[in-house]
């Protein structure tokens, strides 16, 4: 076996106050297929960041060695240079272009500023033909599936002279068949000599293409196991993933019981919802799924899973084209056709993007607290800046939010109290029912504790809770039932008492796709 | 119940400065950094004017010329409420300027042509103006259309439209009630001093006002313990706007008295100016223009809130239009020609932003001022106009970019 292509040692990269990699090592020999595993904000992305000169050298601790030599990229194009291509989840095609435009974005066939197209034409046929892309190079890329838009970008890839190809989740937007075939190429550029790292989170997929897999978890690499062996099973990678440490990082809570008789808080029947621009792919498929009052109901998930989709759905149709299904409060159908019906009927959503969806970071702490609930300081469509004041003031102290003074633009703030300012928004609103999406992502720890607070008193007022997060020990630490899902799909529902990190990642690494659910 | 012991703890004070006179001075100069948007577009104003005024050997002060100024910048003042409001939401308006002549002949073509008389003349028009905005606000926010594309489509459509109705021609002459809108003052009444009574008792009404609404602010913001101005400059802040109240009343009454179309005005920028500040309107349009998914997210119904922008622009442009016509006492095809675009100069001159969400209605007064005291200015100077569209396009790019500038440096 051939030394190695690629080392990565003891690389370190801190954010801002956030550690994203507190100690990698990576070794990838030559021409082999590396997969790269490891839970949502593990850290997997940064570190292929790095690689890629997206975060420059001076930017990380540690050394970077290709083909023997250590790099220092400044930035996407020193590595290209070098052979190392990397394509993202969110393909970086021009939609108008032509494939043969995008397959030369940046790089075109030309003399003096002027496109050769013949030489173009016949290039891109070439590497269409090595990918087995069979449409014609000037058709748009707009045109064609996102199956065939991912073997445009490794065309294009190819294009560059690639020595090492990095496909960060290649699959996660495919279906089936796309995602065979695009295995298969994996496969078969490896025959030519072409060295992969695939970040993934399917293990059938890395049992199918990977020679070796690379465990991260919390910023750190944990070990890296040879796929082919016999002691490398599918247990064995989750065990690695989610590791053992369960530590007292929760308030107390005693776990709640539910009264049988009573109608669940929320229940949602059936619910089912299309891809917004590609409308065969089903991202949520047929989930139901209830929350009583005093509950905390966590739904576990991956990437891609369908979890924000399914919520924003429900809360207002505000994802993608609904489908099917139905949602009842206490027992009675509602109708959630729009966000303020779905407010009206004491529903809350604290979304997992607090920069995009839940503030306006140019105005005040004050203004996005009352946002939603304006009606409750205003008389006749007259704000009482007094009385919105001194509920502003109120969340300031009761969720300790660090701001000088609640006239402080919420974009100063840091991530942790932004969060906080998002649930004041909507706890302010007075719902019965909060669905959280990733409450806790992007903020430190000690904001964190704070915040599980918060819920565990949101619950304990008898407010039913649906908990999203990618982090397992934080649900297996909060919530009383845990759902699974799977590509747009329920796997799982497991109460507290059963559920261990392993239980639920078997759950959420089911592809369903091809089988039946078993609940 | 505990104590809130975080927000009484002292800032450390910085390292190698201190003594209670450095601090104000610090206190004010914080303050004046943090409002620079604000107080920097007022003191180039302020700038401008004490500068042209020597340039012209006290003309711009002189009383007929005050009151000159304010005819005519008032159509472009009222354009430039409602654009702030447009902009702000996150939109723009090209149509305004045609909208305005439209409105024009339209109000021409009833009382000139079929002797309707000025009040029904007034609703009729103001009618007008708010099913072309509701139109035009339907397609932008009903249908998606981007505003830019549709108030185009509008810039070109009234004016065509506006040629239909008048065939051409100019008409006129108005009845006297609608003219008074364009070139009327407050009546008089009560004995013969050197200066016009009731403007110099409305200017005496507002100062009162203005001095008690500052003091009542004060007071609530000592009462949540906010940090306020040091009494001095309290005070300083409050005798510069007195005074400046004072003179403006003082050179209006020894002339022909306030205009009517600055009450307008003034009633406009007071009612705006509260909406956008209280309402939950106002901030409605505040949070659909500062991040428009956070504010679907948060049940904003930020279609109606689009199509009530575009609605209200369309009354004002009617508002202006009527202002317009009945300065010049006639409609003309030709009428309102560049006005959008000295509405949308004055908005972001006032402080706007391109991405919307920011913005005030008293901003886009200065910035509508500053225009127009250039415009007076070098009349009075008898410069051409082609060099005053140089110069106005100069003042733009100068505002916006100490803007972008400041904005750069205190992000950092």
């Amino acid at each position: 076996m051939a030394g190695p292509v690629l080392e990565m040692r003891s690389i370190v990269k801190t954010f801002p106050g956030v550690r994203a990699l507190s100690d990698v090592t990576l070794t990838v020999r030559r021409g082999e297929v590396h997969a790269i595993c490891g839970e949502n904000g593990a850290g997997k992305s940064t570190l292929m960041k790095v690689l890629s000169g997206v975060h420059p050298h001076g930017g990380y601790e540690g050394d970077i060695l290709f083909e023997g030599e250590v790099c220092r990229f400044r930035d996407i194009r020193a590595s290209e240079q070098r052979g190392i291509v990397i394509i993202h989840q969110e393909l970086a095609l021009v939609p108008h272009l032509s494939i043969a435009e995008n397959l030369f974005l940046g790089n075109e066939h030309a003399t003096r500023g002027l496109i050769d197209w013949r030489e173009t034409l016949r290039h891109a046929t070439e590497l269409l033909r090595r990918v087995g892309l069979h449409d014609h190079p000037e058709t748009r890329v707009a045109d064609i599936g996102v199956g065939k838009q991912q073997l445009v970008e490794i065309a294009k890839a190819l294009s560059k002279q690639v020595r090492l190809l990095i496909l960060d989740e290649p699959t996660a937007a495919l279906n089936d068949e796309d995602s065979g075939k695009l295995l298969d190429l994996i496969l078969e550029l490896k025959d030519q000599g072409i060295t992969s790292i695939i970040i993934s989170h399917k293990l059938n997929e890395i049992r199918k293409v990977a020679d070796s897999v690379t465990i991260i978890r919390d910023g750190r690499s944990i070990e890296t196991l040879d796929v082919k062996a016999p002691e490398t099973t599918e247990e064995r990678i989750i065990a690695g993933m989610v590791g053992r440490d369960l530590d007292h990082r929760f308030p107390e809570r005693t776990p709640h019981h539910p009264e049988e008789g009573a109608a669940p808080a929320l229940e949602i029947r059936g619910w089912t919802v299309h891809h917004p621009v590609d409308q065969q792919r089903r991202v949520v498929d047929d989930v139901s799924l209830h929350v009583r009052r005093g509950e905390i109901v966590g739904i576990a998930g991956l990437m891609g899973a369908g979890r924000t989709e399914l919520a924003m759905s429900v809360f207002g149709r505000s994802y993608g084209r609904y489908a099917a299904g139905t949602v009842l409060k206490d027992g009675a159908e509602i109708r959630t056709r729009t966000v303020a019906e779905a407010v009206r009927h004491g529903i809350a959503y604290v979304t997992e993007d607090r920069k995009h969806y839940g503030l306006n970071l140019i105005d005040t702490v004050n203004r996005n607290v009352s946002l939603t609930a304006l009606d409750k300081v205003a008389k006749r469509g007259v704000v009482d800046e007094h009385e919105e004041r001194q509920v502003a003031e109120g969340f300031r102290k009761s969720m300790n939010i660090k701001a000088p003074t609640v006239f402080e633009p919420v974009g100063k703030l840091s991530g942790g109290n932004q969060q906080k300012v998002v649930l004041s928004k909507w706890i302010f609103a007075g719902p019965d029912v909060l669905i959280l999406d990733e409450p806790t992502r992007g903020i430190d720890v000690g904001a964190k504790y704070e915040i599980y607070t918060v819920i565990d008193q949101l619950a304990a007022q008898g407010k039913a809770v649906v908990f999203i997060s990618s982090e397992l020990p934080e649900l297996l630490g909060m919530c009383d039932r845990i759902y699974t899902m799977a590509a747009g799909r329920l796997t799982g529902e497991v109460p507290r008492a059963e559920a261990t990190q392993e239980v639920l990642m078997r759950r959420m690494t089911k592809d369903t796709r091809d089988e039946e659910v078993t609940p | 119940m505990s104590t809130d012991v975080t927000a009484k703890t002292p800032a450390p004070a910085p390292p190698g400065r201190s003594g209670p006179a450095q601090g104000l001075l610090q206190a004010v100069l914080d303050g004046l950094r943090r409002n620079m948007r604000q107080y920097g577009m007022l003191i180039a104003l302020g700038l401008i004017v004490v500068l042209f005024a020597i340039w012209t050997d006290g003309d711009l002060l002189l009383p007929r010329n005050v009151s000159n100024l304010v005819l005519q910048n008032s159509y472009i003042l009222i354009l430039a409420i409602g654009m702030m409001l447009v902009i702000i939401a996150g939109h723009i308006d090209l149509s305004v300027g045609s909208l305005t002549a439209f409105v024009g002949a339209f109000a021409a073509v009833l009382t000139v042509q079929h002797g309707a008389s000025w009040p029904v003349a007034l609703v009729l028009c103001l009618l007008v103006g708010a099913v072309a905005g509701s139109v035009q606000g339907f397609l932008i926010a009903y249908l998606g259309i981007p505003s830019f594309i549709v108030t185009l489509a509008g810039m070109l459509l009234f004016r065509g439209l506006t040629e239909i109705l008048l065939e051409g021609q100019t008409l006129g002459p108005f009845p006297d009630g609608l003219q008074k809108l364009g070139n009327g003052f407050l009546p008089e009444t009560g004995p013969d001093t050197d200066y016009h009574n009731l403007t110099l008792l409305l200017g005496l009404v507002l100062i009162a006002a203005v001095v008690w609404q500052e003091l009542r602010d004060r007071r609530r913001q000592q009462e949540f313990s906010l940090d306020v101005v040091p009494t001095r400059f309290f005070l300083l802040k409050l005798t510069a706007l007195a005074a400046a109240i004072l003179v403006l009343t003082l050179l209006l009454a020894s002339y022909k008295g306030a205009p009517i179309v600055l009450i307008i005005l003034g009633a406009l920028v007071v009612g705006y100016g509260y909406v956008m500040r209280n309402a939950v309107f106002g901030r409605h349009i505040y949070a659909i223009g500062g991040n428009l998914p956070a504010a679907k997210l948060s049940g904003v119904k930020d279609k109606k809130v689009t199509f009530l922008v575009f609605l209200n622009m369309g009354v004002l442009a009617a508002l202006a239009g009527l202002v317009v016509a009945a300065r010049l006492n006639a409609a003309s095809p030709k009428a309102g020609v560049n006005f959008e675009l000295e509405a949308i100069a004055s908005s972001f001159i006032g402080g706007a932003s391109m991405s919307g969400g920011v913005g005030t209605v008293l901003g886009a007064i200065i910035g509508g001022l500053v225009l127009g005291v250039l415009n007076n200015g070098m009349n009075l100077l008898s410069v051409g106009t082609d060099w005053q569209q140089v110069i106005k396009g100069l003042a733009l790019l100068v505002a916006v970019g100490f803007d972008v500038w400041n904005k750069r440096k205190s992000g950092s």
